[in-house]
């Protein structure tokens, strides 16, 4: 229930910088995904904070204290590990009871605190197994009602759902959303699942390379990102890049994706991409911003012709893969609207959902 | 199919591989060479040794049967308790510091720092010496006159540092370090120092191994629950040595209350009889007097303890797989 707060916080292993440099503002009660690729610095972050991995440089407050050399025990924080690291030889009530007991928590109160827990979990009839006797859910839950009984200032999770296969990760899923908002807490949660992180998060912070590359609500990132790299981390599937060339059209500026497809700009995006004339540039959009001809719903939508490549049908919808100078673009479309193979198809495309990244910086401009 | 035809009479060869395929024929014909090995090496010393137990078998006779009469004698002979209480001494006194020794030495070892693997590589040392070897390297270290020891002590009650100095000259007088080996009380204390030197490597490496089988996330999840390093030994590293630990120590059970060599090698059993074990006391009976039918019932003697202590891990290791 508290703040948490980073500042410049660096994390050096031998040879390997994992964090360099990360400042970020957790409110209360909120729930903040850390996402990335592999490698990019998340666990490590976390760790951090959980007082797990000593910290090279920077701060850490959670409410008004500094912490950066408070041990993990006195940290008031639960975290709930990838591998969910029960201890096998308790029983589940043991388990969620441990630290209570460590911490010298009246009996009777360590008894309404773990039934609260196993309620709202729903692992009431599994408080005498063992670990080994549960399914991965069962431990994944068991695991959540070890952090939830200590009732902490934060919850840590660290890839808590990558261990299920991927229709119970979606029901947990849900269900830890369920739960956070039951128990109202500041959550710190890792993963490398863009899905996840856009359903379950406040504020999605994504990393890269030990950097933060952005920070924003869900919706902010998936319509507004700032890089390169978030535009095409955030969405599935994969926002198409093309290299494009900014070329003049009449009054207004326009895309030249290839000698064939020439996009025009509207009057506000011309004006604020005249300093990139002539220039080499990278022209994002989202395979859902591309879909088979249809009446135009905005002044701002144009209608192109290509070749279809491929066709992968995905039930409501069909991704239709061709091909722009060589590189792989895929559009949305209706399934009864969509051409063969080999075949030309007409696709409206919206340009008020475009993106122009600058390939000097990776920036979008 | 032409079911009419008689086939043709099967060759010694095709008759052969037919039996062979059959799993439970198969099955005996692979276990035959272990199963005489067993038979020659073991099972035909043990039941030898059985019945020489029953007889008044000395060297260069054939013996007579004389049914529990060598045990009805031992158990009359003063000797022979003696040794039966040291060897129970001897055996838990040492497991109970190889264990708790080694447990420290394997968490020290488990720790991150620089040569880990060589200082894991040095402590096995003893454990590859040959017995024999660094047992007469300690006999000599434990010479009243010229040891490194004794000489030590010597040096310091020279020095006349410290209360050291002062409890020399009362008990042991100018000059004169203990008969280490020689003095009744201190020859079981030194046998038992040196099979816990001996023991100790394998006990830090067997559970050392068995650290390293603990997930460390256990720790981080006890770190976050509040556990200090001893708690988080008490409650995490503990319990989940244990099932290493049970079959380490019952193994180290069985070869020390059948040790030989180091008290063979050091005291011979002396200094009146305090150091004798079952296994030299076997070996003085049988191969020194020459009584071999008394030796073996000695030796015999311990076989029923033993058996107990295995089945008792047996039991555990049954329990814990089911667990
Ligand atoms: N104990 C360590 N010693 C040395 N380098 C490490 C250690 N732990 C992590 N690293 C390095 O630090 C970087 C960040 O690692 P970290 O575990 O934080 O990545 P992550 O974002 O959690 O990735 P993943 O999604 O694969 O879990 C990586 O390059 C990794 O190789
Ligand atoms: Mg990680």
């Amino acid at each position: 229930m508290a703040q948490i707060l980073l500042k410049n916080l660096r994390k050096t292993y031998d040879e390997t910088e994992a964090v360099r440099g990360i400042n970020l503002d957790i409110d209360h009660n909120e729930f903040v995904v850390l996402v990335g690729p592999s490698g990019c610095g998340k666990t490590t972050t976390l760790r951090m904070i959980a007082g797990l991995e000593e910290i090279t440089g920077g701060e850490i407050f959670i409410g008004e204290r500094l912490i950066n050399n408070v041990p993990p025990r006195d940290r008031d924080i639960a975290m709930v590990f990838q591998n969910y690291a029960l201890y096998p030889h308790m029983t589940v009530e043991q388990n969620m009871s441990f630290g209570l007991r460590l911490r010298k928590v009246a009996k009777a109160e360590i008894e309404r605190r773990v039934k609260h827990a196993a309620d709202i979990l729903n692992i009431g009839e599994l408080l005498e197994r063992r670990p080994k006797q549960l399914s991965g859910g069962q431990r994944q839950r068991v695991a959540m009602g070890r952090a939830i009984v200590r009732n902490p200032e934060a919850f840590l999770f660290d890839e808590p759902l990558s261990n299920l296969d991927a229709k119970l990760r979606v029901q947990m899923r849900t269900e830890i959303k369920k739960i956070h908002q039951r128990v109202q807490t500041t959550v710190v949660y890792v993963t490398h699942d863009q899905v996840e992180a856009m359903t379950l998060a406040d504020r999605i912070v994504v990393m890269n390379h030990g950097i933060i590359e952005q920070v924003g609500s869900p919706q902010e990132m998936y319509e507004a990102p700032k890089t390169r790299f978030v535009a095409g981390f955030i969405g599935s599937p994969a926002m198409n890049f093309v290299p494009c060339r900014i070329v003049e059209r009449g009054a207004a500026l326009g895309v030249r994706l290839s000698g064939d497809i020439t996009l025009d700009l509207s009057a506000e995006q011309s004006k604020r991409y005249r300093g990139y004339l002539d220039k080499e540039m990278v022209f994002g959009i989202r395979p859902e911003h591309i879909t088979e001809r249809r009446q135009h719903t905005n002044e701002n939508q144009l209608d192109f012709g290509c070749t279809v490549e491929v066709l992968e049908p995905m039930g409501i919808d069909t991704m239709v893969f061709m091909d722009i100078e060589g590189v792989e673009v895929t559009a949305r479309a209706a399934p009864k609207a969509v051409s063969n193979p080999g075949e030309t198809m007409m696709f409206t495309i919206d340009m008020n959902n475009t993106h122009l990244i600058d390939p000097k910086t990776d920036k979008v401009v | 199919m032409q079911t009419q035809q008689t086939a043709p009479e099967p060759s010694l060869r095709e008759r052969l591989v037919t039996a062979l395929e059959n799993q439970r024929v198969l099955g005996y014909v692979l276990m035959a060479p272990a199963l005489l090995l067993i038979l020659i090496f073991i099972a035909y010393p043990f039941v030898l040794g059985v019945w020489m137990s029953l007889t008044d078998k000395i060297v260069g006779t054939s013996g007579t049967f004389i049914g529990l009469g060598n045990y009805d004698k031992l158990f009359a002979s003063d000797i022979f308790l003696t040794a039966a209480w040291n060897t129970v001494f001897f055996t838990t006194i040492a497991t109970i510091f190889k264990a708790v020794l080694g447990m420290w030495l394997a968490v020290l070892l488990n720790r991150k720092f620089r040569f880990a693997n060589i200082t894991r590589a040095t402590v096995l040392l003893p454990f590859i010496v040959p017995t024999v070897l660094s047992t007469l390297a300690w006999l000599w270290m434990f010479d009243a006159t010229f040891s490194v020891f004794n000489w030590t002590l010597r040096w310091l009650w020279q020095m006349e540092i410290g209360i050291f100095g002062l409890v020399l000259k009362e008990n042991w007088g100018f000059f004169r370090g203990p008969l280490w080996l020689g003095d009744p009380s201190l020859a079981m204390a030194s046998v038992i120092l040196v099979n816990v030197w001996r023991g100790l490597p394998f006990f830090a490496i067997s559970f050392l191994a068995g650290l390293q089988t603990i997930p460390p996330d256990l720790y981080d999840a006890a770190d976050i629950d509040g556990a200090s390093g001893w708690k988080k030994f008490w409650h995490v590293t503990l319990p989940l040595i244990k099932p290493v630990a049970i079959v380490v120590i019952v193994f180290s059970i069985v070869v020390t209350f059948a040790d030989f060599q180091l008290v063979y090698i050091l005291t011979r059993g002396g200094p009146n009889n305090e150091t004798h074990l079952l296994a030299t006391l076997a070996y003085q009976l049988g191969m020194g007097s020459g009584n071999i039918g008394q030796g073996a019932a000695v030796a015999l003697f311990m076989l029923p303890i033993l058996a107990f202590v295995i089945i008792f891990q047996l039991w555990y290791l049954r329990r814990e797989g089911v667990r």
